[in-house]
Order: structure tokens, then C-alpha cells, then sequence
């Protein structure tokens, strides 16, 4: 655990860009050697079902009718984008993310802080952060459910004349705490790395110059550990706006708390209509594209950096 | 070398193939062995022409449903019976997934059977599920704090005579099939209906008068806004009720006959079984008799199964009334088979004639394929259930439903 962090940084070699000696070629031609078979792994496994998805989604084609398929070119993504029930489930979706996102972020960076000063027993406390992520989220999703419902034995929230998870602020509550609760130590771990790449000599100096603590966090350590940051920021939105499993045992979607891949899922598996569902998942995955160009382009997030790479 | 690993999966598929075929029955699992005694019973009876075989779905009806669908759509051809829920004949016979059955068996299969299930069996005229067992919601009242409730009793007396008394009345409010269950027969005892003409398919249209509908809808926006209802309405389902029950701050409650014998081993309440009074569910306006809901399970023949003649006479076997007999007394469901109750004791149903006279008037929920999409519809419209205008949800749940019919409708 002790050592997954330093990444050499400081003194990087400099413009050698243009000129390549015929070492760096052979060893370029191996490395697309090597990572050949994976790549077109990659690509079958997730380029035909990406690519059937989006032809099915040009479809009406619903299993339970099958005589009525036929090509409606958009007409899915029309459907959706004009059905109240789509925006409700996308605004609830970005709802949770954002939020669940920025909490995460704020413990993460307090863990991760805590972790990198932590003198004895590193690895206890390290270790003992971890417990959360490595509980399945479905059994992390029941006991946050069992918890705060008192017709299920929940000793939180006995005598509420509402329980939260029988109203719409109250739910979102609910799975919004149990996300962070879940993942806030892949945060803390992701962050913990990008601590361990900022000098010491920088926090040192700026120590001498007079900066208080806060200061030091917010101009010196923070800036110079962003590519880690925005990583661990990209990741987890990523995982976040994709949510299933915490909704799913909770509320099902009730008291509106439905996600869009939730939507996807009872358009696809109990409604089985293969054209409407696979053009909610259509949208989805443009999401994920756009939220990761956001990031990569946007603020430039180096996402070789974390791996040491560089 | 994979034909070799593959040689023992095949003879074991094969297994059946020379000797007696084997008819796989998916149905989900039950309590009190009724499935298990069915099985033994008839695989005794059929004398080597076949072997039932127990294939065992998840407890839930939708997460039933959910396997079900996707193995049929797939073509699976080890379907050989159906253990259907009563709202999925429609889709399942339009989709071509079951097989009706034969004109010369129904006799059989509908003769002195209550014509509640009998409906639910049906499709465009052909019986595509044969009745094997039961169920129906009953008005469950504490004999100890209320009188018993007059024939003309309706939802407005049930809310009114508890607020009197500062107590609660069970039903569910989860946004699941029981909202819809509920809805349903609310609508069908205000003299309203889903569809038009059902008989026409997915070609039917969608009746859903404002009048009626927005009746039935103020009956429950009213109940859930009434100081009667549970704080967990809106996450209660069956058994969240029965346990809200027994801890004795509710008069009324609305449920299925499971609460029954569970009443005996309450503890919150000394005695509750004895203090259990029950009678017909309530109506919406004092002038219509009620329509109570109907539950239970019907059997089909799925359509790629190999062996469907040997599936027919199994069902024969199966529904007969010493197993509806077995199932009602080891597991709590009540018979399609009107001759059965008179075997009940009234030891364990007291409510047998009530119960029966509400299973043959009950209003079967909408025999549509579509049937999936119109319950998502409602329950996408009404949920939560104290937040809703009900002249307003009428309109709104008019406009889903018609979009749902057409299975084009964007549900969550």
C-alpha cells in the first residue's frame, strides 16, 4: 500500500520531441505490437455492441411486437428528448452526480491528507479507509435502505412523520449519502497519489514564505497535484452519472428518483423495446463522451500523469 | 477437445429425449409446498407419459416477469408450462410466446370456475391460461374498535370512521403493481374502465372517462392526503402493510387473505386473529357495488416448447381441485374452482364465502399486451401518491397511456 505513489517529476527531460532516434521507433513499433491484441479485444468487445445499439436505436422494435419493426430513423431520440419523464430522470441524474461528486471530492481531499501525514500505523488507516469501496454496492445500498426505513427494522428515523426514502428530497438524500459513503475511498486514494507527487521542498518553501495552511492547500499543493484531481474528478463523475445499482434497491425509482440508466434498463429488460431503450443508451454514452472531452480538452487533464508515465 | 467437454452437456440436455419427456414448469417459488405437491402428484398420476419438472423463478411477480420475457423472446424451447401472473396473458399470447388452448380441453379447464380468473385467462376469445389459483383483496377491520361496515361502505366512511378514532388504515402505495392493482379496481368501482374494447388486441383504444377516472383518483389522492394514511404510504406494499397492521394503531387495511393467519403469531396486539373482522372491498360511490382486485396464477403452454400435447394434459392435472384444495390450505391461495371452497374449513377461512363472492365480481386488471406499459404509466403519473391533482392526473394519465398502448411511450 506504502508505495503505489511516487512518481519521479521533477527535472523532465526537455525538447527531444521532433527528433527520434532509431531506438525510440523500434520501441514504438513494439509498443503498438504489444498493445495490438488488446486493442482489438477492445474493439470487439465494445465497438459491435456500441455499433448495434445505435442501429437498433433507429428502430421501433419491441420483442412483444414483433411484426410492428420497422426503420423510424430518429424517431426514438425525438420520442425521448420530448417526454417529460426523460428530463426529470436527467436532471436527477446530474443532480446526484454533481453533488455526490463534490462531497466526495471535499472528504477525499480531507482523507488523503490525513493518510499522507498519518505517522503510525499507515497502514492501518490506509487500509481501513478502503473498507467502504470494497463493499458490493448492493449490499452497501440495502444497509443505508434497512437503516432509515423503520417498517424494515431501521432504527434511524423512528418516530419521522415521513422517512426519508418515502419522499423525493429525502431518497435523493439517501442514495446521494450511500455514493459517498461507498466511493468516497477511491477518491481519497486517487488524491492520496497526487499528494505523494507534490515536493515537499515546494510546501516547504512556501512554509518559509509565510503561507498559512489554507494558502499552502489552495496554491501550492492543490495546483501542483491538478492532473491528479481532475482524474479522480473525470473517474468518478464517469462512474456517478452511470448509477443503477444504489437506485435500484432503494427506491426503484420511486418518489422520482429514477436515472437514466435506470431508464434505459426498464425500457430495455422489462418493457423490451430494443429501439426506445437503445436510444436512451445511445444518449447516455454521448454523455459519458462529452463529460470526458470536457475534461480531457477542456481542463486539460493528463490522464497519464496519475500512472507516472511521465 | 471442446466437442469432448461439450458431449456430457449435450446427454444431459438430451436426457429426456428416448424415454418419458420431461416438461419443464417455470412458476415462481411458493410458500407451503403447493408447487412441489402439484408436481409429486401429477408425475405420480401421468404413470411414466411425462415428468413435471420445478424450474424455479424469483419471489416477485415483475422480477418473474423479467426472466420470463426474456427467455421467450429468445425462443427458449425448454418452456414447456407457464406459471403466469393473471395480468400477463395478453402480452404473452399476442407476442406469440404461449399457446391457447385446444377448444375441446376449455370445457374442462372453465367449467364451475369463478368468472373473475376465467377472464383473466382470455384473449380475443381463446383461453390462453387456464385457472389454477386465486386471490383478491379484502377489507380487514378491528372487530374490537369498529362496527362491521355496512354493504355500501365506501373509502370516504373507511377514512372518516378512523380519523375519528386517530387511527390508521393500511393499503400500498409503492410504486410497483400493487399501485395499480389498487387503481384499477377503484376505476372498475366507479364504473369506469382502462380500454374501450380489450377484445381488439393492441389495436384497442383507451376508455379512461374523466369522469370515473378522476373519481377513482380523488379516492386515493384523498386517502393518501388524509390524516389515516401511513407516513410509509408511499413505500408500503403487501407485506409492509400486513406488519403496519399488527402493530395496532390501524382500524382498517386492505389486503390480500395472507394477513390472516399471520394475525395469530402478532404480538403488538393480544389476540389480533380474534379481533380480525373482514368484508368486501369498499366502494367509490355508495350506488356501484365495488369490483375488488384479482390476483392468482393461470398456466400456459409456451410456444416452442416440444412437447406441448404432454403440457395440456399436465395443466389438466395440475389445476385439478385437490391441488387448489392443497394450495389453499398449505399456502394461503384461494381456489379458481368454485366447488373448492366448499371444502375450506372455516377454521382457516371464515372468510370463504366473501372471498369467493369477490373473486367471481372481481374486475381482472386491463387484458392488453401492452398491459406493462399502461400499469408503468400509472404508477409514472400518480407516484407519490399524496402529491397529485387528480382531475389534472387524468388528463395526464389519459395522455401516457394512450402514448403506452402503443408501447411508444418513454417510461421510468
Amino acid at each position: 500500500m506504502t508505495n503505489v505513489t511516487d512518481a519521479p517529476q521533477i527535472a523532465r527531460p526537455t525538447a527531444k520531441q521532433n527528433k527520434l532516434t532509431d531506438r525510440d521507433k523500434a520501441e514504438r513499433r513494439l509498443g503498438i505490437r504489444l498493445v495490438l491484441p488488446a486493442a482489438i479485444v477492445m474493439a470487439l468487445v465494445t465497438i459491435y455492441p456500441i455499433c448495434y445499439a445505435i442501429w437498433l436505436s433507429l428502430q421501433r422494435y419491441n420483442l412483444r411486437f414483433p411484426d410492428d419493426r420497422k426503420y423510424v430513423w430518429f424517431g426514438n431520440y425525438t420520442k425521448i428528448l420530448s417526454s417529460g419523464v426523460f428530463w426529470q430522470v436527467f436532471t436527477n441524474t446530474i443532480a446526484i452526480t454533481v453533488i455526490s461528486v463534490v462531497i466526495e471530492f471535499v472528504l477525499g481531499l480531507a482523507l488523503a491528507l490525513v493518510m499522507h501525514r498519518a505517522i503510525f500505523g499507515r497502514n492501518i488507516v490506509r487500509t481501513s479507509i478502503l473498507i467502504p469501496y470494497g463493499i458490493i454496492t448492493v449490499v452497501a445500498a440495502f444497509a443505508f435502505r434497512f437503516a432509515v426505513s423503520p417498517d424494515e427494522g431501521g432504527f434511524l428515523f423512528k418516530h419521522a412523520s415521513t422517512p426519508p426514502l418515502s419522499s423525493h428530497y429525502g431518497s435523493l438524500a439517501v442514495i446521494i449519502l450511500t455514493e459517498v459513503w461507498k466511493t468516497t475511498p477511491f477518491m481519497s486514494l486517487l488524491l492520496l497519489a497526487g499528494l505523494a507527487t507534490v515536493p515537499n521542498e515546494l510546501v516547504e518553501a512556501a512554509k518559509v514564505d509565510g503561507a498559512s495552511a489554507w494558502q499552502r492547500l489552495l496554491k501550492v499543493i492543490l495546483p501542483t497535484m491538478k492532473s491528479a484531481v481532475m482524474v479522480a474528478l473525470l473517474f468518478r463523475t464517469l462512474d456517478a452519472i452511470r448509477i443503477f445499482d444504489t437506485v435500484y434497491i432503494q427506491t426503484k425509482g420511486a418518489n422520482n428518483t429514477a436515472t437514466l440508466s435506470q431508464l434505459g434498463y426498464n425500457q430495455l429488460i422489462n418493457q423490451l423495446n430494443l429501439g426506445l431503450g437503445s436510444a436512451v443508451s445511445v444518449l447516455l454514452f454521448l454523455l459519458v463522451v462529452l463529460i470526458a472531452f470536457i475534461f480531457v480538452k477542456g481542463f486539460r487533464t493528463d490522464l497519464g500523469a496519475v500512472r507516472g508515465e511521465r | 477437445m471442446a466437442a469432448l467437454l461439450l458431449l456430457p452437456l449435450l446427454a444431459a440436455c438430451g436426457g429426456g429425449g428416448g424415454g418419458v419427456p420431461t416438461l419443464n414448469w417455470y412458476i415462481g417459488k411458493q410458500s407451503g409446498g403447493w408447487i412441489e405437491n402439484a408436481i409429486t402428484e401429477c408425475n405420480k398420476q401421468a404413470g411414466g407419459k411425462y415428468k413435471i419438472q420445478f424450474q424455479e423463478l424469483p419471489k416477485r411477480a415483475t422480477d418473474q416477469r423479467e426472466q420470463l420475457v426474456r427467455r421467450l423472446a429468445a425462443n427458449d424451447s425448454s418452456i414447456d408450462i407457464v406459471g403466469m401472473d393473471v395480468i400477463w396473458t395478453a402480452e404473452f399470447a399476442n407476442a406469440k410466446w404461449i399457446v391457447p388452448f385446444p377448444d375441446s380441453e376449455r370445457a374442462a379447464l372453465t367449467d364451475g370456475v369463478l368468472k373473475g380468473p376465467v377472464e383473466s385467462g382470455t384473449y380475443q376469445n381463446k383461453l390462453y391460461a387456464a385457472p389454477f389459483t386465486s386471490n383478491t383483496q379484502l377489507l380487514w377491520y378491528r372487530k374490537d374498535l369498529v362496527a362491521a361496515p355496512p354493504p355500501d361502505f365506501t373509502w370516504q366512511q373507511m377514512i372518516d370512521t378512523a380519523a375519528g378514532l386517530g387511527k390508521k388504515v393500511q393499503i400500498q402505495g409503492a410504486r410497483a403493481e400493487s399501485l395499480n392493482v389498487t387503481f384499477n379496481a377503484l376505476l372498475e368501482s366507479s364504473g369506469g374502465r382502462f380500454l374501450d374494447n380489450p377484445e381488439a388486441g393492441k389495436n384497442a383504444t383507451i376508455s379512461l372517462e374523466p369522469g370515473p377516472t378522476t373519481k377513482a383518483l380523488a379516492a386515493l389522492s384523498n386517502f393518501a392526503n388524509s390524516p389515516v394514511a401511513s407516513p410509509e404510504l408511499n413505500t408500503a406494499e403487501e407485506d409492509t402493510s400486513r406488519a403496519a397492521f399488527e402493530k395496532g394503531d390501524s382500524v382498517y387495511e386492505i389486503n390480500y387473505p395472507f394477513i390472516y393467519p399471520s394475525a395469530a403469531s402478532a404480538t403488538a396486539v393480544p389476540d389480533l386473529q380474534k379481533k380480525l373482522g373482514w368484508a368486501r372491498f369498499p366502494r367509490v360511490d355508495a350506488n356501484i357495488p365495488s369490483r375488488p382486485p384479482l390476483g392468482g396464477f393461470n398456466l400456459s403452454v409456451g410456444s416452442h416448447s416440444t412437447h406441448k400435447a404432454e403440457a395440456f394434459q399436465a395443466i389438466q392435472c395440475i389445476r385439478q381441485p385437490a391441488n387448489q384444495l392443497f394450495a389453499a390450505e398449505k399456502g394461503g391461495n384461494p381456489p379458481t374452482t368454485s366447488a373448492v371452497y366448499d371444502q375450506l374449513t372455516t377454521d382457516q377461512y371464515p372468510f370463504k364465502d366473501v372471498l369467493r363472492s369477490s373473486i367471481n365480481d372481481a374486475a381482472p386488471r386491463p387484458v392488453s399486451p401492452a398491459y406493462n406499459d399502461l400499469s408503468l404509466a400509472l404508477q409514472n403519473v400518480i407516484h407519490p401518491l399524496n402529491s397529485f391533482d387528480p382531475a389534472a392526473a387524468a388528463v395526464a394519465l389519459r395522455k401516457l397511456c394512450e402514448q403506452a398502448l402503443k408501447s411508444e411511450a418513454v417510461l421510468s
